[in-house]
């Protein structure tokens, strides 16, 4: 793992300590409650995932007028799916095309869409995605094991700003009798950043 | 400020390496830290661009050497004492040892939700865009010593405005506790050639979102 933060084991202890001590005074001071602290890690830990935007990304792909709606003001389109837990503004959806490539990155911090794909995980938080999206995305893309055409376009947005983007990603061939339910199914959390492509039914079977 | 957290285009960091199944966290205290920075912001104790600060200004050797979340830690240590919520000597008794500091509120169970929600940062404007879509713009030469978003790799460089995402909370702005000082922002789009030179993969197009005091006509 490019950050070595989970194997040192004198290291994590001083740190679960720390974080303890913090909770501590915090709690005794009275400016958090160890019980909405419970309820947020439970939250990220059950509830929040790539989930939600994969129904989205799903919704897009069956309905037109949603998708132009998705791809017109995300946040707004998104609050209309009762399914799916509303978003904050400055939702912006990117679509993929066999023209052009989308991939998001945050360079200087770890901005990233959380309420549609869940907690980043290490690997976007870390140096080496940070540093080489903006400057070569297609070697950060071999990486992952992805070839694009040498002709595809390749678009990254860095998140600078309080703007969070979702790759709308293509819809894989042979699925057009698919129900919205087992599309999502093929919506990767890497393929709504673009690090990835959306399963094939064929991927998905494996 | 030119720290080491502006990584793009930086060489040497090694490849993207994904972790199969990775949990939402490696460590229980992780979880802490991001619920109790939660808590913090949903208190009114800082905003979010102080805590990105805060994260900037740790030692450039630390900010490379500890994880993600020892990161947030230290940044919410920084915050803390800074804005006098805690002492160092309650950080070294780990027991509160003096007076509470009042916050507009406290996230409690049935709030959890609201904290866990974005904030908007849509502001109101001051005044109209000074771009339009299609525009050619110029970012500033600029090389604060405190916060920013434009990053290095995206000074003085020449690009074309493509969306206009209404006025927003200037982060340069409210990191160094001078208020929102609203301004519209923008996503610009740059060909890559213009970032790395003409040796760069012609299909390559990177875009910032940039506020308006970044940008001046080309």
């Amino acid at each position: 793992m490019a950050d070595h933060d989970h194997d040192h084991g004198s290291e994590l202890s001083e740190t679960q300590l720390r974080v303890r001590a913090l909770e501590t005074i915090l709690t005794e001071k009275g400016y958090i409650d160890p019980a909405a602290l419970d309820a947020i890690v439970e939250t990220y830990e059950t509830k929040v995932g790539p989930r939600n935007g994969a129904l989205v990304v799903a919704k897009a792909w069956t309905d037109p007028a949603f998708r132009q709606a998705l791809l017109k003001d995300a946040t707004a389109a998104v609050g209309t799916l009762g399914y799916v837990s509303p978003v904050g503004d400055h939702l912006v959806a990117v679509e993929n095309t066999p023209q052009r490539h989308n991939m998001i990155v945050c360079t200087l911090c770890s901005c990233y869409p959380w309420e549609m794909l869940g907690l980043p995980p290490v690997w976007y938080k870390s140096a080496p995605y940070r540093s080489r999206a903006v400057k070569d995305p297609r070697g950060v893309l071999d990486d992952f094991g992805v070839k694009l055409a040498k002709e595809t376009e390749i678009r990254v947005w860095d998140s600078t700003a309080e703007t969070r983007f979702l790759v709308l990603p293509m819809r894989p061939a042979g699925t057009e009798e698919w129900s919205e339910e087992r599309l999502a199914d093929l919506v990767t959390r890497d393929s709504m950043i673009g690090t990835g492509l959306a399963l094939t039914p064929a991927g998905i079977a494996k | 400020m030119n720290g080491v957290h502006d990584m793009g285009g930086m060489d040497g960091f090694g490849k993207v390496e994904a972790e199969e199944n990775e949990p939402p966290f490696h460590e229980t205290w992780e979880g802490r830290v991001l619920a109790m920075q939660r808590a913090m912001g949903y208190a009114g104790a800082w905003h979010i661009d102080d805590s990105r600060y805060a994260q900037e200004t740790l030692p450039a050797r630390t900010y490379l050497a500890v994880s993600y979340y020892q990161r947030w830690e230290l940044a919410m240590e920084k915050n803390l004492l800074l804005r006098g919520y805690v002492t160092e000597a309650e950080l070294k008794a780990g027991h509160a040892l003096g007076p509470t500091k009042p916050l507009p509120r406290k996230l409690s169970v049935e709030t959890v939700q609201a904290g866990m929600t974005r904030n908007s940062f849509f502001r109101q404007q001051q005044g109209p865009a000074r771009f339009k879509p299609g525009d050619r713009v110029r970012t500033r030469n600029i090389n604060p010593l405190t916060h920013t978003r434009l990053p290095r790799y995206a000074r003085d460089k020449v690009g074309t405005v493509e969306l206009i995402h209404g006025c927003h909370a200037y982060p340069d702005s409210v990191a160094t506790d001078r208020g929102d000082d609203p301004q519209w922002l923008y996503t610009v789009v740059f060909d890559g050639r213009e970032i790395w030179g003409p040796d760069t993969d012609p299909t390559l197009t990177i875009s910032i979102d940039a506020f308006e005091p970044y940008l001046e006509p080309a």
